[in-house]
């Protein structure tokens, strides 16, 4: 890759550095903030958090968001995935993010059904 | 005729070889589609947490009251290590992709140096990842698991900048030990050679129970999870009666089989997760190694092509990437 340039934007061009360790150095600052940002949420546990949103607590929805936020960055600048072709990006991304979400809501939807089964019907677990 | 000659000449240019359309070298591809399979199995994992956390979503663990600890510093501390553990990752991926830069650019020297900080951080990480793993072994206060597997704590109501805070009480400070009945554990050297039995523990449940009736400040916390997002707290003469009744075991710390935070399953899947993610982090260090002697030793500068840097970059990113999802689903939400 050393011979062709590495794309110096992030943030759809709000910020755009000057060289390629430059850029590094700015993607740690924006991983950080984001980090610092989840670890004060999680102490803090402010009330507004526990608000029901789409069968989850609200929070842990800012959680996830910011946790793929971050693993973008590390993916397309860490991993140079934004000097990459389109084809081998699209390989990578959407194989994974597609059988992903497949997994999870299988596996989610699964395990709340259990819980109802066990919360609502005629079976204990517990003697 | 002109025609064929043009499909002709076109087709050896699409199909005659020699073709890149990704613009990718070979390893660095399989790199790559490694990556994705290793992803999928690690998401195979985290999705099967998923799967118990909402089965049991009434009564999982609360991870800021499990992981509280710091080395050398005796106050609860919820979740400060876990960040520091995390910016020792994010910083050597940092490190590593400033490697791989200078990669780019053949600097021999810089390469070696950033290198050497990656693996430095990724023994870090490991060393912590160890401690944590030992201090959740160890335990700290000690519980009461039930007749149904469920897991009864201690603890009382302080008085805290005016507020009433309920804070654990351990074991050892209001067990009343009983006299004469020390049991030994049953080793392979004092009895019959095939049976054994694993470590006990520091105490009976009647001994438990006895200090229970003694200190009667003393509450028992259920697993279930209130409306508050806390732990339910039983009432006194609730609390007597359920160690009397349902208490069975007592449980200190956690293992595969038993777990005084909660849930067995809890300490299951934290054991397999950030064992197998602990696996790949020390690999990896193990690779970065191997590189970092071959950069060393001249192997890249001769062929003057560092991308072997890029290819152990990109396993190591990927251990950080998976990392960043493990924080979030055991540590955050």
């Amino acid at each position: 890759m050393a011979d062709h340039a590495h794309k110096l934007e992030i943030l759809r061009g709000l910020i755009k550095f000057k060289s390629n360790t430059q850029k590094i150095w700015g993607v740690l600052i924006l991983l950080s903030i984001i980090t610092t940002v989840e670890v004060v949420l999680g102490i803090m546990k402010p009330d507004w958090g526990r608000t029901p949103f789409l069968s989850m607590k609200l929070i842990n929805w800012i959680f996830i968001i910011l946790t793929i936020v971050k693993a973008y960055y590390i993916t397309w600048d860490f991993m140079h995935m934004r000097d990459e072709t389109k084809a081998l990006r699209r390989m990578v991304v959407w194989t994974a993010v597609f059988l992903i979400c497949y997994l999870i809501y299988i596996l989610l939807q699964e395990g709340g059904y259990v819980f109802d089964v066990y919360d609502r019907e005629y079976i204990k677990r517990d003697f | 005729m002109d025609n064929t000659v043009v499909s002709t000449e076109t087709k050896g240019k699409t199909w005659g070889g020699g073709n890149q359309p990704l613009k990718a070298s070979y390893g660095k591809m399989m790199m790559w589609f490694f990556i994705v399979s290793d992803a999928l199995t690690f998401s195979g994992f985290l999705a099967a947490y998923g799967f118990s956390r909402f089965k049991f979503i009434d009564a999982w663990p609360i991870a800021d009251e499990v992981f509280t600890h710091i080395p050398f510093y005796h106050e609860p501390a919820p979740m400060i290590y876990v960040a520091f553990m995390t910016f020792v990752l994010i910083m050597s991926s940092v490190t590593m992709v400033l490697a791989v830069d200078a990669g780019h650019e053949l600097k021999k020297a810089k390469v070696t140096f950033y290198m050497f900080l990656t693996i430095i951080g990724g023994l870090i990480f490991v060393g912590s990842q160890a401690w944590e793993w030992a201090t959740f072994i160890k335990g700290d206060y000690g519980a009461i698991q039930t007749k149904g597997g469920n897991i009864l704590q201690f603890g009382e109501y302080v008085e805290k900048d005016g507020e009433q805070v309920f804070k654990r009480v351990a074991l050892k400070d209001f067990a009343i030990a009983a006299e004469h009945t020390d049991r030994t554990q049953h080793e392979r050297k004092n009895g019959i050679w095939f049976m054994s039995e694993g470590s006990l523990p520091s105490y009976t449940v009647e001994e438990v129970l006895h200090g229970l009736e003694a200190n009667t400040d003393i509450l028992v916390r259920t697993q279930l999870i209130n409306e508050e997002g806390e732990k339910t707290v039983l009432s006194r003469s609730e609390s007597v009666k359920q160690i009397k009744d349902n208490g069975k075991l007592v449980v200190e710390g956690a293992n595969l089989h038993v777990n005084e935070y909660g849930t067995p399953l809890f300490a299951d899947f934290f054991f397999f997760i950030t064992g197998f993610h602990g696996f790949h982090v020390f690999s990896g260090v193990v690779i970065n190694i191997i590189i970092f002697f071959n950069v060393i030793i001249g192997t890249y500068e001769r062929r003057k092509n560092y991308e072997m840097v890029e290819k152990v970059g990109l396993y190591w990113h990927f251990v950080d990437l998976v990392w960043v999802f493990v924080f979030t689903f055991f540590y955050l939400v």
